[in-house]
């Protein structure tokens, strides 16, 4: 199972993120890692929660217009030049990333990058191929109540 | 032309008939009607004082208001088992108006369509395909008895679901496709981005008819240029009969009135007095041969002039600026007349964009500045900023080649626009107050 990424539509004004972090802590929803990609008017929150499905219905009755996508979560060794190869693997293969952040913590000495392709099966396949570790939802987020 | 005795009759001619039928139209409402009754009474005036076109001024008006008031058969001047169909609209604010058709109006209705395809150059040998809303709605129904009264192969598509519309077009070989303009575009635009394969070359398409919104040249050109077609106005209300009250020719310089069946004036809106022939202001309605439901001096709020050019299609028939909006609501902006209205339609070529908008015009300086605020909803919402990004460039592109206005177009979260009475707010105008 893919790991699943909630993202959320939030005004780029003091208040609005606040908002979305509220609304998901009053439903006990544990968000695990974050970012924030902005503009000048709007910005996108992007989180891996322990419970997107119930993060996405509470945002919902809270009128936040928000979204559920699947995203690739990937292990990569904690040493220099490690993301350079793996991105190279995607150049390569034409794999277009819409964008890419690190997750917080390291598991067991490794780092974990969330990558959003365009086409996520064909790179799920290349970078097993090569190889790769994927990481998976369970992995990431534990048993899902 | 479809009925060329009328469509080409003199216009000395056209007026005798039409003070004719004057007569007989006030009379009916008076005598069938107790609203009309009651006011025609309280302004002093009485139908046998109707000589002469010029006592036309005399005649109260009948507004919006009045018809809401009078929901839902209260304006009907013949018995209900007499009506065979009735329409509504919904209207922004209220109750809905309703109208009613006899026979006969059902038939003058259908002959008012007929004339206005034929106008267009639409022939029986045409496949009309209606993608206008079928129901309540004027437009559906009104353009469907016009294609099968001129006797085209009628094809009641009704609206939505945009790749049935294609398959259709294709597979039936239409050549006349009826919407709201904007819907034109809405397929244009869906055309480019799902069906990259899709040549509109290959269908047989020639002409659109386009109407039950205002919709501007700049608009027009993209309609033609991106559909390869010819597009055409069809103008109408419901509460005067629906599309077909007036309609371009080829010249696609104005709308001949069909006024053998509707009576027009322009009058200055503020002060109510008629204006002479060319001069801009509101137009005024009344029918000349409908029986269920009469509508005398109907206020419709659209702005145009109306003019005689000896058009070069050989209509003798009065011609009207194509209207573009409301007299309640026009907006200048830098100079530029812009009616929510135009924003409306240019927003409803992105699918999801409406109902919640809200403009805002603001001068910065000695210039006006405008900004679209569009709420976001899961449809239009994207993870990826290049998809939002490229939402409000495209918005604003439309803006800048249908309303020849840069618009900043900004992002809000859903329930951001304040409403009143649960429905948003569309324009703010902060300039207001200043001389
Ligand atoms: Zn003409």
């Amino acid at each position: 199972m893919n790991v699943t990424q909630l993202s959320a539509f939030v005004t780029n004004k003091p208040g609005h993120l606040q908002k979305v972090l509220k609304v998901l802590a009053d439903e006990n929803i544990n968000i695990i890692t974050l970012t924030i990609a902005e503009t000048m008017d709007f910005g996108i929150l992007r989180m891996i929660v322990n419970d997107p499905d119930k993060g996405y219905k509470v945002l919902k009755e809270h009128n936040i217009t928000s979204s559920i996508t699947d995203v690739l979560a990937l292990e990569i060794d904690d040493t220099p030049g490690s993301l350079y190869n793996a991105l190279d693997v995607f150049a390569k293969l034409n794999l277009n990333i819409e964008y890419m952040y690190a997750f917080t913590e390291k598991r067991e000495g490794k780092a974990v990058m969330i990558f959003r392709f365009e086409d996520i099966d064909s790179a799920k396949k290349a970078l097993s191929d090569k190889g790769y570790n994927i990481v998976r939802k369970i992995d990431i987020i534990g048993e899902n109540k | 032309m479809f009925n060329k005795e009328i469509e080409s009759m003199p216009v000395d001619k056209m007026k005798e008939l039409q003070l004719e039928r004057l007569k007989w139209s006030i009379r009916h409402a008076y005598d069938n009607v107790p609203f009309y009754k009651k006011k025609f009474e309280a302004a002093g005036f009485h139908p046998d004082q109707f000589k002469s076109l010029d006592d036309m001024k005399r005649v109260p008006f009948l507004t919006k208001q009045d018809m809401r008031d009078n929901y839902p058969y209260g304006l009907f001047a013949v018995p209900l088992n007499k009506v065979v169909r009735v329409h509504a609209s919904s209207g922004t604010t209220g109750n809905a108006t309703v109208v009613g058709y006899t026979k006969n109006d059902v038939n003058v209705f259908a002959e008012v369509v007929a004339r206005s395809l034929v106008s267009y150059g639409v022939s029986e040998n045409d496949v009309v395909q209606i993608a206008y809303g079928y129901g309540l709605f004027t437009g559906g129904l009104g353009l469907h008895y016009g294609s099968e009264k001129l006797g085209a192969l009628t094809v009641p598509m009704s609206g939505g679901n945009t790749p049935r519309q294609l398959m259709l077009m294709q597979d039936f070989g239409t050549t006349v496709f009826c919407s709201t303009p904007s819907y034109a575009l809405n397929i244009a635009d869906f055309i480019e981005k799902n069906m990259p394969d899709f040549k509109i070359e290959s269908t047989k398409l020639r002409i659109g008819v386009f109407g039950a919104e205002p919709w501007t040249e700049e608009m027009r050109a993209e309609i033609e240029q991106r559909l390869k077609i010819d597009a055409y106005d069809i103008y109408g209300l419901s509460e005067v009969i629906g599309p077909g009250v007036s309609a371009e020719c080829k010249e696609k310089n104005g709308l001949h009135v069909f006024e053998d069946h509707f009576y027009v004036e322009i009058i200055d809106p503020d002060t109510g007095e008629v204006l002479p022939e060319g001069e801009k202001g509101e137009i005024v309605y009344t029918s000349l041969t409908k029986e269920a439901f009469p509508g005398i001096r109907y206020r419709s709020r659209d702005i145009t002039r109306l003019y005689h050019d000896g058009c070069s299609c050989g209509r003798t028939l009065v011609k009207m600026d194509k209207v573009t909006g409301r007299s309640d609501d026009m907006l200048i902006i830098r100079g530029v007349n812009v009616f929510p209205s135009q924003i409306e339609s240019v927003l409803m070529g992105f699918e999801g964009t409406e109902p919640h908008y809200q403009i805002v015009v603001d001068r910065k300086g000695s210039m006006d500045d405008i900004e679209v605020m569009v709420e976001v909803n899961e449809k239009i919402f994207s993870d990826e900023i290049k998809v939002m990004n490229n939402l409000s460039k495209n918005i604003a592109d439309r803006f800048r080649s249908s309303l020849g206005i840069s618009a900043k177009i900004t992002l809000v979260e859903p329930q951001t626009i304040p409403r009143s009475e649960g429905k948003a707010v569309r324009v703010v105008d902060k300039r207001k107050g200043e001389a």
